[in-house]
């Protein structure tokens, strides 16, 4: 066939206002106008988003989850990033 | 995360399977933990996923067509626009779905021609054919019914997409099985032709529909590696006998008869139904269903009359990238 595979684009809609775009799944368009249509009629038929965004799908970087554990290790050993780990006498009421 | 370009094909998964990752990778299963699109999985998994989920997506896509045939037709205004809403769904159910079957490695464009081909399966309930008013009711009743039996366990598959796709389809298939049952109900408080419709549409499905679960569980060939790996969490005849005790009183608030003189009532309060006919099914899944030839002719046509749709968009966006590229060069 001479016509090339549609390409992917990531669908991110913001669902009410003050919450952020959230990713809600993937679509084929040929173009980015009709990402947002195709998204739209596919993500949205009762009124989940007010805001939707399209990215290409082969623009998006990721981390490897091979690498999962050395890349998120340094967050887990430090609990005193964590208000929990400091210590407040009760006296002193919430905080 | 649904990208295709960040899967890799079945690379090194075939032959020397590593058998530390295999243990690594059951291990999570039986933590409950889901699998997701870069993880390492054996390559038979791959395998049954793409070819579950993308048959799940071609039933969705090919059920447009049964109820599709009423919409011009539908009595009222609001029937109307409720079967038109419903189809519309069914066409994003078959969407999400393909974009789940993606994320193994397979391209949307080779799923579709393999269902064109005749290669991959579809759901053989929708081989039958929607002859009155009252089979839209019982699809939706009874066809969506049993899908959502089926659906609900999905949702905790041990496939992350899958799961996710899922719980999309389960929160909007709701609406189409109470549409189904409110037609239904109507036409059993209308005329006595209408009820005799109702009936008849009902001896129609009933048997169909207890074969869209699956062979029975001493022959089924998938099911032992899908529940290791929680892809099923419940056996076919599990799933058929919690449909059968969910829709007989459902049948008989409608003062319909199930077709099954056989059915008796357990001690334990199960609807026990009569032996269903295996042959039939095999039948249509062969291909020599009522309406195989028909569906398959009117996907292809559809997809050949999309053609040039899909060669202008594609034209279209291939001369916006070229003009931008050249006006970023002045």
């Amino acid at each position: 066939m001479a016509t090339p595979n549609t390409p992917l684009w990531e669908v991110f809609i913001r669902s009410r206002n003050g919450l952020a775009h959230k990713h809600v799944g993937s679509l084929h368009a040929s173009d980015a106008t009709m990402a947002v249509q195709a998204a739209r009629d596919i993500y949205t038929r009762r009124g989940e988003g007010l805001s939707i965004w399209v990215v290409p799908s082969s623009a998006i970087t990721a981390s490897d989850p091979a690498e999962k554990a050395m890349m998120f290790e340094p967050a887990e050993s430090k609990i005193y990033r964590h208000p929990t780990f400091y210590e407040v006498p009760e006296e002193v009421g919430h905080m | 995360m649904y990208t295709q370009a960040l899967n890799t094909a079945e690379t090194d998964d075939r032959g020397l399977e590593d058998a530390a990752k295999a243990a690594q990778f059951q291990a999570r299963i039986d933590a409950e933990e889901r699998i997701e699109p870069n993880d390492w999985m054996p390559a038979a998994y791959r395998k049954t996923l793409t070819r579950q989920i993308s048959q799940h997506a071609h039933s969705e896509i090919v059920g447009m067509l049964p109820e599709g045939n009423w919409i011009t037709r539908a009595p009222t205004l609001r029937r109307k626009a409720a079967l038109l809403a419903k189809v519309q769904d069914e066409c994003g159910h078959g969407l999400y779905l393909y974009a789940a079957a993606e994320t193994l490695g397979a391209s949307r464009e080779e799923l579709v021609d393999a269902m064109l081909a005749g290669k991959a399966k579809y759901s053989s309930i929708f081989n039958y054919p929607t002859l009155t008013w009252a089979d839209i009711g019982t699809i939706g009743w009874l066809v969506d019914g049993a899908a959502i039996m089926n659906q609900i366990p999905l949702c905790r598959c041990s496939y992350g997409p899958y799961a996710r796709a899922m719980i999309r389809v389960c929160k909007e298939e709701s609406f189409h099985q109470r549409q189904g049952y409110e037609i239904m109900l109507t036409l059993c408080r209308g005329s006595d032709e209408q009820k005799a419709m109702a009936q008849d549409a009902l001896n129609r499905w009933w048997w169909p529909v207890l074969m869209m679960f699956g062979p029975p569980d001493a022959t089924s060939q998938h099911s032992d590696t899908s529940t290791r790996w929680k892809i099923k969490r419940f056996s076919n005849d599990e799933l058929r006998q919690k449909f059968v005790d969910a829709t007989v009183p459902q049948a008989q608030y409608l003062g319909l008869t199930i077709p099954d003189p056989g059915m008796i009532q357990d001690a334990e309060g199960h609807w026990r139904y009569s032996e269903i006919d295996w042959a039939e099914f095999k039948q249509v899944l062969a291909g020599n269903g009522p309406c195989n030839r028909d569906r398959m002719a009117a996907r292809r046509k559809a997809h050949e009359d999309g053609a040039w749709v899909r060669e202008a968009a594609a034209a279209y966006a291939a001369k916006r990238t070229q003009r931008q590229t050249a006006q970023a060069a002045e």
